[in-house]
């Protein structure tokens, strides 16, 4: 399982972090941490399965719905 | 046999996490979503901004795993409900069988009840359409309201060259959210980026391009939008015997009218929030359509599942964001009745955090750009409330 981000839609709202802190993080300047690793669209490493529900509530609390979920 | 069916009334976002959270919470039996635009559920917060100036991509939700077995009925209204019989009905006459309602209808634009020419409202793709082609550099625009809808619409019109004129009974736009504080702040944002606002009255004639005011001024007008807030949609519920007073009145886990087969979600949905009191209240905030959509969704599962145990109170925190011109307002919490609002940090004419106080306790927090302080201003807040929860 991966999450993908769109980073040209994300507006770092920062809902994602509150879901899942664990995947998610804002920098020092209340950006999206992911955005020093990707710019377009990100992809995450694998992650582990006890990380689903987490990566499913933040894509569903996304305001610019930026993130999905994929297998 | 008896009917093995859930059916949602809505198709909108609380809708659609109702739908999913009916199934992830393990109810096997069929799913049916009925809604009245003929869209699959789309995002609506764009539709006040961005999409004022360039048609927006697409805006549908995408459909989570969980609710892609869900029948959907789109286009078609419903206009009955019968929770004796266990049916609802829909426009073009059919009746479906139910063994759990979810009620999701959301809300619908009030319209100020004066003649005159159409105006435009804010609240369907198609709503946002209308306005966009009409809104040219130049546009003479008058917007009707000044709560979060108005004032967005104000903004995307600047940005885009309209002249703009808002028209509302307040003091202070957003007055009655946020109070004078924020409220003259963000009218002073405004009126640098060219806003004219008419405060303290109201139309009171729509003439064929213009619009005469409580005080006799008359502003030229090409074009109108209201936007003085919604009423809930629960028309098709009158005669149910449910509490509709402002909404569909639920308990906490927001099983409507003491039953555990019927429970409502979204806009509509007025309940008691244990992180403040015991009032029932409804939250017309995006976050929890989602947050609320879950919950009744589950509960009612675990009822048709026969699930045994209670779950955990249901205390969402409020929480909700406004774009205008460059700056985004971001709150969290409760705001809107407060006793003592003061400056935590920063300028309201620059950067700026305004917490809202009931009786001592922090109940909220807005903020005024400060991206970087978002998350410890909503663990100030979620900690007075674990404080107070306790």
């Amino acid at each position: 399982m991966h999450v993908v981000v769109d980073l040209n839609k994300c507006q770092d709202h920062g809902q994602c972090v509150f879901s899942a802190p664990s995947v998610f993080s804002l920098d020092g300047q209340g950006k999206l941490a992911f955005r020093a690793e990707a710019s377009g669209t990100y992809v995450s490493p694998s992650l582990g399965e006890d990380h689903r529900d987490d990566v499913e509530e933040a894509a569903d609390v996304c305001p610019l719905q930026a993130i999905t979920v994929e297998d | 046999m008896a009917t093995d069916r859930v059916v949602v009334v809505g198709a909108s976002m609380a809708g659609l996490r109702a739908a999913e959270a009916v199934r992830k919470a393990g109810y096997a039996g069929e799913v049916v979503v009925i809604g009245d635009e003929p869209h699959m559920p789309y995002n609506r917060p764009p539709l006040s901004k961005t999409a004022l100036g360039t048609a927006p991509d697409d805006l549908s939700f995408r459909i989570p795993r969980h609710a892609r077995d869900a029948t959907w009925r789109l286009g078609e209204p419903v206009t009955a409900a019968d929770l004796s019989a266990r049916t609802v009905t829909l426009s073009g006459g059919d009746t479906l069988g139910w063994s759990g309602l979810v009620i999701a209808s959301g809300l619908r634009p009030r319209r100020l009840p004066l003649p005159g020419p159409d105006r435009c409202v804010i609240r369907t793709l198609e709503d946002a359409a209308r306005v966009r082609a009409a809104l040219r550099p130049g546009t003479r625009l008058v917007v009707v309201g000044a709560g979060f809808v108005g004032c967005e619409v104000a903004a995307a019109a600047r940005t885009l060259g309209a002249r703009v004129d808002v028209v509302a009974p307040e003091r202070v736009p957003v007055e009655r959210p946020l109070g004078p504080l924020l409220g003259a702040a963000l009218q002073r944002r405004h009126e640098a980026h060219g806003v004219r606002f008419h405060l303290g009255t109201v139309p009171v004639e729509y003439r064929e391009a213009s619009v005469v005011l409580g005080d006799g001024t008359e502003l030229p007008a090409d074009l109108v939008v209201e936007a003085v807030g919604c009423t809930p949609a629960t028309e098709w519920l009158a005669g149910t015997g449910l509490d509709l007073t402002d909404g569909v009145l639920c308990d906490n886990a927001l099983r409507a009218g003491g039953r555990p087969d019927v429970v409502a979600c979204g806009d509509l949905a007025r309940f008691p929030n244990p992180l403040f009191d015991a009032v029932p209240r409804r939250v017309e905030h995006w976050t929890m359509a989602t947050d609320t959509g879950k919950r009744a969704g589950t509960t009612l599962a675990r009822h048709l599942t026969g699930a045994v145990g209670d779950e955990p109170p249901f205390a969402p925190l409020p929480s909700f964001w406004s774009d205008q011109y460059g700056f985004r307002l971001q709150s969290y919490g409760a705001v809107g009745p407060a006793d003592d609002v003061r400056v935590l940090e920063g300028d309201p004419d620059g950067e700026v955090a305004v917490g809202y106080h009931r009786t001592g306790r922090l109940t909220g927090v807005v903020l005024l750009g400060l991206g970087a302080r978002y998350a410890h201003y909503r663990s100030l807040v979620t900690s007075a409330a674990d404080l107070a929860l306790r």
